[in-house]
């Protein structure tokens, strides 16, 4: 590639000049991606396939690492369980609220900022700040909720210390800070021309129709973009597990990349850590695909076919 | 789905002809239900972040009350003083500030500026394919290089220090370049061009033409590169070790543990939503003083990815 876009015989003054001074500016990016992007990325592939633990040498045992964590580690599948889970039920839950929320506010309503705002917020706090207020607020003794349970006579929940409840309580406060998806969709739902609303009015469509009909089709590229932006997020959530829950109660909240976290930086299991961080890797890269592929089927282009 | 939508939307054709009167009731209640929701789910949105906030006014008996004190009274202000002394935060802002956001802010700024610049404004061979390369770094999950860029900058002898983050930014970001990029591209080729004639360079022509007419998108740059080195938290976790090097974000995770040990005792829960409140405030601040540029950057780069 280097040899292609080296400045050559053929081209004129400007073309070369044009040609250096266009590779300059990219150099810093350049010189990035190799140091910071491609050599990690292959060392990690190399330390995949190696036992290692940052003091003694890394020793290579090919694919051994992938093996043990597909068939005899005790914590993978869990993990993987978890991680399904939180991804499954919050990403498409996320997106059914974001959109839900986006309508309401896409409706001829005095306000819209002010309500935009405080959906929006909570999405651009610190994790660290939310993860403890709601620490505080999901406290089965002390908490707001229970307290308020407790006055009304209802009997308490234990949202973070129960091991069926932690995952759904988790997966709530993220479709909390959904609010980047909310204000994506809003600004797709400004989009859609006045015009195609008037001619299903005319076709005799009630708001319902218009909803299915117009707004949902338009809106289906912003769909699938905050579906991969969700589920690339979601895969890689750290803060908020590790905070709140610390992975438990029972594992049930250890979600992948805390478990690749500890196994990095607490166990010193380099080896295993880079299999998982691949795994991780294809994952994303097969959800991605496999959506982009299959939507064709459901994402409506205007008329750029 | 579509069909069945489309025989129900038929229906109220029917009503609208003949009774005109009950159509515009039905459309007031239908904005009273879409005001409703919306209150309803603003206050749902915005209760963690006023029981953060009220929280850190309360003394100890106030937090365990059932049912829940909603407004604190009598409110102790003097909280928000004795938290952030308690550990020394005075410490950890300046760390967030000084060693990290602002440095990191300005060079992700600066590198990506002219990254972009030679990506959108200089006509050379290969470019568009290394943007693509550029592009597909964004699906790089980090924490595949998270391990062998931990173990390049241990031997660099960079552990509790900000230089893995500050480096890296020299080098631009896929996204912020993404973003800079698409937008100098929007401006107009024939301003360059006349600049070009009159024997400005390429720096120049950045400098003193793409800049002034891109204060917009380096404001989203700059907000965006603040806000994650500002919520930025597995990174310090894994690069910062010691007390007085911790950003903001460790510091209130070490309250936490302290909350934690002490339950409702020694103000340990007002003194931790005392410091999340005060350092989810600057965001919180920011957001309402640049709330434009903030939507605007989500809307764009969110329908153009």
């Amino acid at each position: 590639m280097a040899a292609t876009m080296a400045p050559r015989r053929g081209m004129t003054k400007t073309e070369k000049r044009n040609q250096i001074a266009g590779l300059l500016f990219v150099s810093p990016w350049l010189i990035g991606f190799f140091l910071f992007a491609l050599f990690p990325l292959i060392a990690s592939l190399y330390y995949s396939m190696t036992n290692y633990d940052f003091i003694r040498d890394p020793q290579f045992i090919g694919a051994t690492n992938y093996v043990r964590l597909f068939t005899s580690d005790p914590d993978f599948w869990t993990v993987m369980y978890n991680t399904l889970y939180y991804v499954g039920f919050g990403v498409p839950l996320g997106i059914v609220v974001a959109f839900t929320i986006a309508n309401l506010l896409n409706s001829d309503i005095k306000g819209r900022t002010l309500f935009r705002s405080v959906i929006y917020i909570p999405s651009i706090v610190p994790a660290v700040c939310t993860a403890m207020v709601w620490l505080f607020i999901m406290n089965t003794q002390y908490g707001a909720i229970n307290g308020l349970l407790k006055t009304a006579g209802f009997p308490t929940i234990p949202f973070l210390s129960s091991p069926s409840l932690a995952k759904p309580s988790l997966i709530m406060i993220y479709v909390w800070a959904q609010g980047t998806a909310v204000v994506i969709f809003l600004a797709a739902l400004q989009d859609v021309p006045r015009s195609l609303y008037d001619a299903a009015l005319v076709d005799g469509a009630n708001a319902w129709g218009r909803f299915w009909n117009v707004t949902v089709p338009l809106c289906t590229p912003v769909i699938l973009f905050n579906f991969i932006m969700g589920i690339i997020t979601a895969f890689q959530d750290f803060t908020l597990p590790f905070v709140l829950t610390g992975g438990g109660p029972m594992k049930s909240t250890e979600f992948y990349v805390v478990s690749l976290y500890r196994n990095a930086f607490v166990q010193f299991s380099i080896g295993k850590a880079s299999a998982m961080a691949w795994i991780l890797f294809l994952i994303i890269l097969i959800f991605s695909v496999v959506l982009f592929r299959t939507s064709a089927r459901w994402v409506y282009y205007g008329g750029e076919k | 789905m579509t069909s069945a939508s489309q025989t129900v939307a038929r229906k109220p054709q029917v009503q609208q002809a003949t009774k005109p009167r009950s159509q515009s009731f039905a459309k007031g209640f239908n904005l009273g239900l879409i005001y409703l929701a919306l209150i309803v789910l603003g206050i749902t949105w915005i209760f963690p972040l006023y029981w953060m906030a009220t929280s850190a006014l309360k003394d100890d008996p106030q937090i365990y009350t059932v049912p829940p004190v909603l407004i604190p009274n009598p409110a102790y202000w003097n909280n928000f003083a004795d938290a952030w002394t308690r550990f020394d935060f005075n410490r950890a802002a300046f760390n967030s500030v000084f060693l990290y956001a602002v440095p990191v802010t300005f060079f992700t700024l600066a590198s990506s500026l002219l990254i972009a610049y030679g990506f959108a404004k200089i006509p050379w061979r290969g470019r568009d394919k290394l943007f693509w390369v550029c592009i597909a770094t964004m699906m790089l999950p980090w924490q595949v290089t998270m391990v062998p860029l931990f173990i390049i900058f241990k031997n660099l002898g960079w552990i509790n220090t900000y230089w893995p983050f500050v480096v890296p930014s020299l080098f631009g970001n896929a996204y912020f370049i993404f973003l800079l990029r698409q937008f100098f591209m929007s401006l107009p080729e024939e301003l360059s061009d006349a600049a070009r004639i009159d024997g400005a360079g390429e720096l120049g022509i950045l400098w003193r033409i793409i800049v002034p007419l891109s204060k917009p998108a380096m404001a989203v740059v700059m907000l965006f590169a603040f806000l994650g080195a500002w919520n930025n938290y597995l990174g310090p976790l894994i690069y910062i070790n010691t007390e007085s090097m911790q950003p903001l974000a460790l510091a209130i995770y070490r309250m936490r543990t302290l909350a934690l040990s002490m339950g409702t005792t020694a103000l340990a829960y007002p003194h931790l939503m005392a410091v999340s409140t005060l350092v989810a405030l600057p965001i919180i601040l920011i957001f309402i003083f640049a709330q434009r540029t903030f939507i605007e950057g989500i809307s764009t780069t969110g329908l153009k990815g």
